[in-house]
């Protein structure tokens, strides 16, 4: 094996992963100090402003915290499967961050080509729904382990919510690969360049049930009865403390960051910049000076971040639903939804060409 | 083969929605609910027996301590008795103020029971402005009194000190911006589809069922009884102000949130009403002692707090101290209701019966 071959195979995808997985676990902790701040600009009060200026260290005190507390495992417990729930819950959140597009262009770094994103294969989607869907897992496991009947009911529900909440999700995104015609992260980013329209344009019902459906498979309000802390507490986390703990609160936030930048990616045009065929509109890629990949970047991580607003814009606003209503709005109304998107998309892809 | 068996699960007395030390065993058959056993007492301190043995005018404080939410009315319930007991003829004006401010402290547990009722079924901001808003009455509590919370602010007789300068303008402000913001709230939850689903149908209460189990208070007005001392025995100055009963047909939870809505609105128009009209004069009865001896006798008084009919039962031996004391605590009968509320709902129900039911374990327990 030649050093370039070493390089091209090994430094660079490690180098870009180390990358990818310390921006995101940056992100997730100051995901959390963002919707506390949201949250309490909502609410009326101040949020965290102790720790650092105006609360910015508040994440890292987090951390410390959930690191140095006791961390007990509850009497008549599963020890093994208490402990590798929470891993089995992180890891595929974190895995499914392997084929997201941050950008198109190529960084040039010492001659060598890094690309913006992990990988890209054609299969994109369908490893993101399948990899995504492995963390209800970890959700069930830790319910069962913890001994516990609040973390079993807990378990018990986001099993049913997760995978009936899948179907609709994966419905909803078919519109869209019809109309990009690859399952391709990248192609589908690149199809909305040649389409000149994101995709949410033609797909919008998609994007509803989509968004709907995403909402509910990581668990956050409305639909966050597994962890109902009014009736189970904290659902299948009620016995996790300490580290194990933080590994679920983290896994929930990347699932959050994989399903925005999942819906990034298919409707709003992942890393283009809006109109992408205007070109009197280029000065909006202001950072091409620097390098093209970086308002890539940029228009990607705002557009993830509009979504982000709007999770939390939602814990904000609404109640909870109740579990049978959960179950009805999945298979009555999402589900009959997205089937007919499918179906009006493929009769007008067949009638127009 | 398959067998199914019930689970048993123990709610509270540590539990983030049972709004204090309530203990609920609950059975289960997956979701729905098999039966609910409310098991109380965690709070008790025998405040009756206490009582017993303190002269009159010192169990007012520990009346405060009963419904923390709702202070006043017990206060007035309390002191009312008393009076009765001994014929005290209290001035036009202390009732005048005791009317404003039992009025105030309805608003401000009402806003309390709709903050949590809210945040136990989801919705967090709710929570927020509902304590903004009590915030400004207790605050006119502490400007009148100095205390927030537990007030103590009647005496046998009347009131200690008169309103404090200004008192009336900052009331009038706060009940002229209430209905705003009565509104906001209306704005986060009544049409909310959510919000609906999960309280439209839910903890159904009968007229019949509701009377049958001694419910009062808004719970029984949902269920389309418009029965309230306030009306049918007039107390302090309620005879003299215009107000409605606020009833509705459907005797679910959210019948009961409109009607503790437009409670909430009727006590504003008390409230203005009341400060219009408020007269000059005494503000207590004059010829008082401290130790006082009310003849030998019983009595029993009703008035309507927040969470619904306060009976306070007193006899007097002619001595120093009651002889014997009993509180009829709307908490606790109303309580009793929860099986028939939430038998056959899901667990999630439980939480919203709680909710709507406004219990205050102190009230509870006593």
């Amino acid at each position: 094996m030649s050093q370039d071959d070493l390089i091209n195979y090994l430094v660079i995808p490690v180098v870009k992963i180390a990358v990818v997985l310390g921006v995101v676990s940056g992100l997730v902790a100051y995901l959390t100090l963002l919707e506390r701040k949201v949250l309490g600009f909502m609410q009326l009060r101040l949020a965290p402003r102790r720790v650092g200026p105006s609360g910015l260290l508040q994440p890292i005190a987090d951390g410390i915290k959930l690191l140095i507390k006791e961390d007990p495992t509850p009497d008549g417990a599963d020890r093994a499967l208490f402990v590798l729930a929470p891993v089995m819950s992180i890891i595929p959140a974190f895995a499914a961050l392997a084929v997201l597009p941050f950008a198109a262009t190529p960084f040039e770094i010492f001659g060598y080509e890094f690309t913006p994103f992990i990988t890209d294969v054609n299969i994109g989607v369908l490893y993101i729904l399948s990899i995504t869907s492995l963390g209800v897992y970890g959700i069930i496991l830790g319910g069962w382990a913890s001994n516990s009947k609040y973390s079993l009911l807990g378990s018990l529900r986001s099993a049913a919510q997760m995978v009936s909440y899948e179907v609709p999700l994966g419905l909803s995104i078919i519109g869209v690969l019809m109309l990009a015609g690859t399952a391709s992260m990248v192609g589908i980013v690149e199809a909305q360049r040649q389409a000149a329209w994101w995709f949410f344009v033609p797909q919008v019902i998609g994007l509803f049930c989509y968004f709907v459906s995403a909402v509910a498979e990581t668990n956050r309000l409305p639909f966050d009865l597994p962890e109902a802390e009014a009736e189970l507490v904290a659902g299948y986390q009620t016995e996790y403390a300490g580290m194990k703990f933080a590994f679920y609160m983290m896994a929930e936030y990347v699932n959050m960051i994989v399903v925005a930048s999942l819906a990034t990616t298919l409707w709003l045009g992942g890393w283009l910049r809006p109109f992408p065929n205007v070109e009197a509109l280029e000065f909006l890629n202001f950072l091409n000076w620097a390098h093209p990949a970086l308002s890539g970047i940029f228009w990607f991580a705002l557009k993830v971040f509009l979504i982000l607003y709007i999770y939390i814009w939602l814990r904000g606003t609404f109640p909870r639903y109740r579990y049978d209503q959960l179950m009805r709005l999945g298979w009555k109304w999402l589900l009959p939804l997205s089937l007919a998107n499918i179906l009006v998309t493929g009769l007008v892809l067949v009638l127009w060409k | 083969m398959f067998r199914t068996e019930m689970m048993e699960i123990n709610m509270g007395p540590q539990h983030p929605s049972t709004h204090g030390v309530l203990r609920l065993a609950l059975t289960l058959d997956g979701e729905t609910i098999v039966d609910v056993k409310p098991i109380i007492g965690y709070l008790h301190r025998g405040v009756e027996k206490l009582s017993e043995h303190k002269i009159y005018v010192m169990v007012p404080p520990l009346c405060d301590r009963l419904d923390y939410v709702g202070s006043a009315s017990q206060n007035l319930g309390y002191l009312q008795a008393v009076e009765k007991l001994s014929g005290i003829e209290v001035p036009v004006r202390a009732r005048y103020i005791r009317t404003i401010i039992a009025e105030l402290n309805r608003v401000s547990s009402h806003l309390v029971w709709l903050g949590t009722h809210a945040l136990d079924i989801g919705a967090m901001t709710v929570f927020f402005y509902c304590f903004r808003e009590r915030e400004m009455i207790l605050d006119l509590f502490e400007a009148f009194c100095g205390a927030r919370l537990t007030t103590n602010m009647f005496r046998v007789g009347g009131i200690l000190e008169d309103l404090p300068p200004g008192w009336v303008e900052g009331c009038r402000r706060f009940v002229d911006l209430l209905p705003s913001r009565i509104q906001e709230y209306e704005g986060l939850l009544s049409q909310n589809r959510i919000w609906l689903e999960r309280t439209k149908g839910v903890g159904y209460l009968s007229a019949e069922d509701a009377i049958n189990w001694g419910v009062t208070g808004p719970m029984l007005r949902a269920a389309g009884v418009g029965y309230d001392i306030r009306k049918t025995e007039p107390y302090a100055a309620y005879g003299d102000v215009e107000f409605d009963v606020p009833t509705q047909r459907d005797a679910d939870t959210y019948a009961r949130y409109l009607v503790r809505l437009e409670e909430m609105r009727q006590s504003v128009r008390i409230i203005r009403q009341a400060l219009d009209k408020l007269p000059s004069g005494d503000i207590r009865a004059s010829k008082l002692k401290t130790r006082m001896k009310p003849p030998a006798g019983e009595v029993y008084h009703e008035v309507e707090g927040p969470r619904g009919v306060q009976g306070f039962y007193l006899v007097s031996d002619g001595g120093e101290t009651p002889y014997r004391c009993h509180f009829r605590a709307p908490s606790f009968v109303n309580l009793a209701a929860i099986n028939v509320m939430s038998k056959g709902g899901l667990v999630a129900d439980i939480v919203a019966v709680i909710g709507t039911i406004d219990i205050v374990l102190g009230d509870c327990d006593r």
